[in-house]
């Protein structure tokens, strides 16, 4: 039976992470590579790298965290962040990392995701996106890191991503994310049930139940959290423990 | 010495990052040599046709189809050692084990992405180390169809997904071993260690 997977996602800023990284046996913290490791070691099933890298002149610096990560641990790695072009695409993925993911570009100029699962496969495009529910009662896309609002409905604009090429989904929850009251099983829920590609639920995992909660209610195949795996609240393998004796798939190392 | 073959299909870092990383020497291979080759791999991520094209373009068909000793296919580099594949329009393959490529069916997400655990039911030392139930990380939409005696182990994906193949020294992995964490490596550790003692023994 195929596992429920969770993902660490860690920001990194000019190839160190930020929002220090609360690891005891690990002796920089801020070194990408060495937390990647840690949370290998945890049985993370993926790690994905958000560049928040602002200046473009330091953006190449992201290339080497993935290629000194790419050899040392060998479970899949996503890279995020002011990815705008295939040839963005082209020069991470050759860096060493499996997948891609994009946001405000895809949003911007939707063949990007279209061109980017022709030249690489859909398996390496993962579309993110930002969501808010709106006075409405539907959700929102939000760009530019949950700056702008969209008038582009959530919903509608992941079908036509699927449509285009993308190979997975990573939706995060502005309504949840850093609450840690839980991820939002709503908007989740109807975006599982919605696509035959895999979801990835962001956003407000705060407690070993949530994690329960988004795979067994809102049928999210991957979760995923940053803070709450960096400061030490929860471990990887503490998640997974909770999910096995809950009855829910997960690999184990 | 490992010949990991290159016939301009994806991308290869991680298979080489991984071989170098559990002390394998290997070389890359994009011309029909046989030079100093204990083995051979044959990655590959991508649709069947356009592998097969590829491969055909590179050259390297008759070295491969002719090589007796250890060769392992991955993912696609799996699939093409089969007879022929479905996937967009019938194309035959390598035929090195007889079997179809056919697409996953049932109303499940495809690809079939992510972690999946193995159930065996053939025992061989390739797999030493390596209990059912361990993870392996998995992408495709397609899978092989191949009679029982070839099919060392299995995942279940609402079906059962042909996991590792093996016919005498032909030896293929639907999962991505280089990215499968240590239970990966280990797999890859073996072929090696098969491919030295069958090397040392011929």
């Amino acid at each position: 039976m195929i596992s429920k997977r969770i993902i660490p996602c860690l920001d990194v800023k000019d190839g160190r992470v930020v929002k220090g990284v609360n690891f005891v046996n690990i002796t920089d913290a801020g070194d990408p590579v060495e937390c990647a490791t840690e949370y290998n070691k945890q049985s993370a099933d993926e790690i994905v790298f958000l560049d928040i890298t602002a200046s473009h002149e330091s953006r190449g610096t992201i290339c080497d965290t993935v290629a000194k990560t790419a050899e040392r641990i060998f479970i899949p790695l996503t890279v995020g962040g002011g990815i705008a072009t295939v040839n963005d695409m082209r020069k991470i993925l050759r860096s060493g990392a499996d997948k891609v993911s994009i946001n405000s570009a895809a949003v911007r100029n939707p063949n990007l995701i279209q061109s980017g699962a022709d030249s690489f496969g859909s398996q390496c495009i993962v579309l993110a996106v930002d969501v808010k529910k709106n006075s409405k009662g539907r959700y929102s896309v939000f760009v530019n890191g949950g700056r702008i609002e969209t008038d582009i409905d959530a919903v509608e604009w992941i079908a036509k991503a699927e449509r285009l090429g993308a190979g997975e989904i990573l939706l995060t929850s502005m309504d949840t994310d850093g609450t840690k009251n839980g991820f939002d099983l709503e908007i989740t829920k109807i975006v599982s049930d919605m696509c035959s590609i895999p979801v990835i639920a962001s956003g407000g995992g705060g407690r070993l139940s949530h994690f329960k909660d988004v795979f067994s209610q809102a049928n999210a195949d991957a979760a995923l959290a940053a803070s709450l795996f960096h400061y030490g609240e929860l471990t990887v393998k503490d998640v997974k423990k909770y999910l096995k004796g809950n009855g829910i798939p997960v690999r184990e190392v | 010495m490992i010949g990991v073959i290159d016939y301009g299909l994806g991308n290869m870092f991680s298979l080489l990052h991984a071989l170098k990383h559990i002390g394998a020497d290997f070389t890359i291979v994009n011309t029909a040599t046989e030079e100093n080759l204990d083995a051979l791999i044959l990655p590959g991520v991508g649709a069947f046709p356009e592998g097969m094209k590829k491969l055909i373009n590179s050259g390297m068909i008759d070295f491969i189809v002719k090589w007796r000793k250890p060769l392992l296919g991955i993912c696609l580099g799996m699939q093409l050692l089969f007879s022929d594949s479905e996937e967009f329009t019938h194309t035959k393959g390598l035929d090195l084990i007889e079997g179809n490529v056919v697409k996953i069916k049932g109303n499940l997400k495809i690809p079939h992405m992510g972690w999946n655990g193995l159930d065996f039911h053939i025992k061989t030392s390739l797999c030493d180390g390596i209990s059912s139930g361990d993870n392996m990380y998995f992408v495709h939409s397609y899978k092989v169809e191949t009679p029982k005696e070839y099919v060392v182990a299995t995942a279940e994906y609402g079906q059962d997904i042909t996991a590792i193949v093996k016919k005498d020294n032909v030896i293929g992995m639907q999962f991505h071993p280089e990215k499968s964490g240590e239970c990966g490596l280990k797999l890859l550790k073996n072929f090696v260690k098969m491919s030295k003692n069958y090397n040392s023994n011929t």
